[in-house]
């Protein structure tokens, strides 16, 4: 909206605005000029606190989630843009942007192999890994934040709960409250048959049988046939460290049938 | 057999049933002596054994009063309790319940019981003890005081951002294009989610408008190398390992994506069905992606997204999201088995 010119629109202003000013009301063009001083203003004491304990925010994860947990409260979100104060002045922002690129780097490197679901276990020791002996420690609770945000670039970022953490979803795969559950009831052994399903989860044959299917064709899960009793669906995702190797594409595509 | 999880927070363990949520015990640091890791062996599972205090006298009401036991057991039934041990070490010799005050008193229990347990984050319970604590602030360290004061200022901007944005709804008063702009770039710099947007195009500040530009620029040759395409998540790390520091959030990245068209760019980002996210060169048009697709699944006879992703030098989701595309249009038909999905030329 253009403000209107001429002597006419100024009249008609002058006595809206004089109308405003007996109610007591604040015009928003007048906010936003208050605004900006403000923010004048709060930058200052941002520089200062900065100044003082920036290395907190980077060295200490405590400090990180008390940091975040006071800013929703208040309804800011220091992470939206690196554009930001908080990420400008404080280097927060750098920090868990840094920490999507890895990530997103240590899913699609192992995506051949889990089909793109990994415990966030899992994802925290490659994630320590990758960033070496003199990197920051980078807590659970970061990398979930991390995830949140890597949420708005599509592609199926998410997290299922499982077992008392999470499995983190890094593929656009559908995954539904039946699919989650049977992960859920693979969390213990790493694997899940028919039976177990249809025995915990009171489900007929055709339902577990279609949601293992599903798993099978995303490449979340194997199939191991030749079992003792019956075939039994193992979850890449869910294996051990100590138990698993990596293996090849080709080795992933023969181990299916 | 109880089987439960348990958390260990700065100022207490708590254990919580998994079946019953209500059932809950909570247990004081303060209270414990000391406590031991107990191996695994054949038939047993690994254990911390956590030594009690006596009662105090000022103990709150709880579901016992006291307990012939003196200690209690947890049992780790799959793993979990050597990052525990590790963690209830380090809160033990840190003592922060001496320091930070915690919420109102909790009703407390000793007692025996052995379950099920496995590490878990602490976030959750920290919440509600920051909450607590902004309140009653106490001899909390300068960096928390610090901390409280500076978002106490914030707070102030978030209510101003809130009435002005009120204001703007209403359309009270005359805001020119200028002061939006404006407004919009208060709301990027201190984070607030602008709530007067209804734009598809992105933010609109000219922040993002930049970076658009820039990334027009940059994109191209590795768009061209790509097949023409690149998924938002490949372009985010590109991007970001490019700069090194002063990075991109998602939301920038998308926010200036959004703009390409607007901005008479090369570049346009796309949503596929499927929700993933890329950027494609405007001079790769849709027929010729898909008649490419065409081509080479003839060519081979069939082929799945992982062979066609190979043939390509392209990544899976991407060769996936072709393949799908040209299935739409009804150049291809699938084959959907446990063995994976494979496209044919669709002779129909």
């Amino acid at each position: 909206m253009r403000r209107g010119v001429g002597a006419g629109a100024i009249a008609k202003k002058k006595l809206a605005e004089a109308k405003y000013k007996e109610r007591g009301t604040v015009l928003a063009e007048d906010q936003i000029a208050q605004m900006s001083k403000q923010l004048e203003t709060f930058k200052t004491h941002l520089e200062e606190f900065a100044s003082k304990h920036k290395q907190e925010i980077r060295k200490s994860s405590q400090f990180r989630v008390q940091f975040q947990e006071m800013c929703a409260t208040i309804g800011v979100d220091p992470l939206a843009s690196g554009k930001g104060f908080w990420s400008e002045m404080l280097g927060v922002g750098d920090f868990y942007y840094e920490l999507g690129v890895q990530i997103i780097e240590v899913c699609l490197a192992l995506k051949h192999r889990n089909g793109g679901l990994i415990t966030l276990d899992e994802l925290h020791h490659r994630v320590l890994k990758g960033r070496g002996k003199y990197a920051q420690d980078v807590s659970q609770d970061d990398l979930v934040r991390a995830i949140k945000k890597l949420k708005a670039m599509g592609n199926g970022f998410g997290m299922i709960p499982v077992g008392g953490s999470y499995l983190v979803q890094s593929v656009p795969a559908e995954l539904n409250m039946d699919h989650t559950v049977v992960l859920q009831l693979a969390e213990k052994k790493g694997y899940v048959t028919i039976s177990e399903i249809k025995d915990s989860l009171n489900w007929e044959r055709e339902r577990a049988s279609h949601v293992v299917d599903h798993l099978l064709k995303e490449g979340l899960a194997w199939l191991d046939s030749q079992a003792e009793g019956e075939p039994q669906y193992w979850l890449p995702a869910l294996f051990s460290e100590i138990a698993s190797r990596d293996v090849t594409p080709e080795e992933a595509n023969q181990m299916t049938p | 057999m109880d089987l439960g999880i348990v958390l260990l927070t700065t100022h207490r363990l708590i254990w919580r049933d998994q079946k019953n949520h209500e059932c809950c015990i909570s247990i004081p640091l303060s209270q414990v002596i000391f406590f031991e890791e107990q191996a695994a062996g054949i038939g047993k599972s690994a254990k911390i054994v956590i030594h009690l205090h006596p009662n105090p006298s000022n103990k709150e009401p709880g579901p016992y009063q006291h307990s012939k036991f003196s200690h209690i057991k947890l049992s780790f039934k799959e793993h979990g309790q050597i990052e525990f041990y590790r963690r209830l070490t380090e809160e033990m010799t840190q003592k922060r319940w001496e320091n930070t005050p915690a919420s109102e008193p909790m009703p407390t229990a000793t007692g025996s019981k052995t379950g099920r347990t496995r590490a878990v984050g602490i976030v959750g319970i920290e919440r509600k003890l920051e909450e607590k604590r902004k309140e009653t602030d106490k001899s909390i360290s300068e960096a928390f005081e610090d901390l409280s004061k500076l978002m106490v200022k914030a707070k102030e901007m978030v209510e101003l951002s809130r009435s002005i944005a009120n204001k703007i709804k209403d359309k009270q008063g005359d805001i020119t294009e200028d002061e939006t702009i404006r407004f919009k770039s208060y709301l990027l710099s201190m984070g607030i989610a602008n709530p007067v947007t209804r734009e598809t195009h992105g933010s609109g500040t000219h922040y993002h408008m930049q970076l658009a530009k820039q990334l027009g620029d940059m994109l191209q040759a590795p768009l061209e190398e790509r097949g023409g395409m690149m998924a938002l998540t490949e372009v985010y790390c590109l991007v970001n390992r490019a700069r090194g520091m002063e990075l991109l959030s998602p939301e920038d990245l998308v926010n200036a994506c959004k703009m390409f068209e607007s901005l008479k760019l090369p570049l346009r980002l796309r949503v596929f069905d499927s929700g993933v996210m890329v950027v494609q060169l405007q001079s790769h048009s849709e027929e010729e992606m898909i008649a490419s697709a065409l081509d080479n699944v003839s060519d081979k006879g069939s082929l799945t997204a992982e062979e066609f992703a190979k043939l390509l030098g392209l990544s899976v989701l991407l060769s996936k999201e072709r393949l799908l595309l040209a299935e739409k249009m009804g150049h291809l038909c699938r084959d959907d088995s446990v063995e994976g999905l494979r496209f044919y030329p669709n002779l129909f």
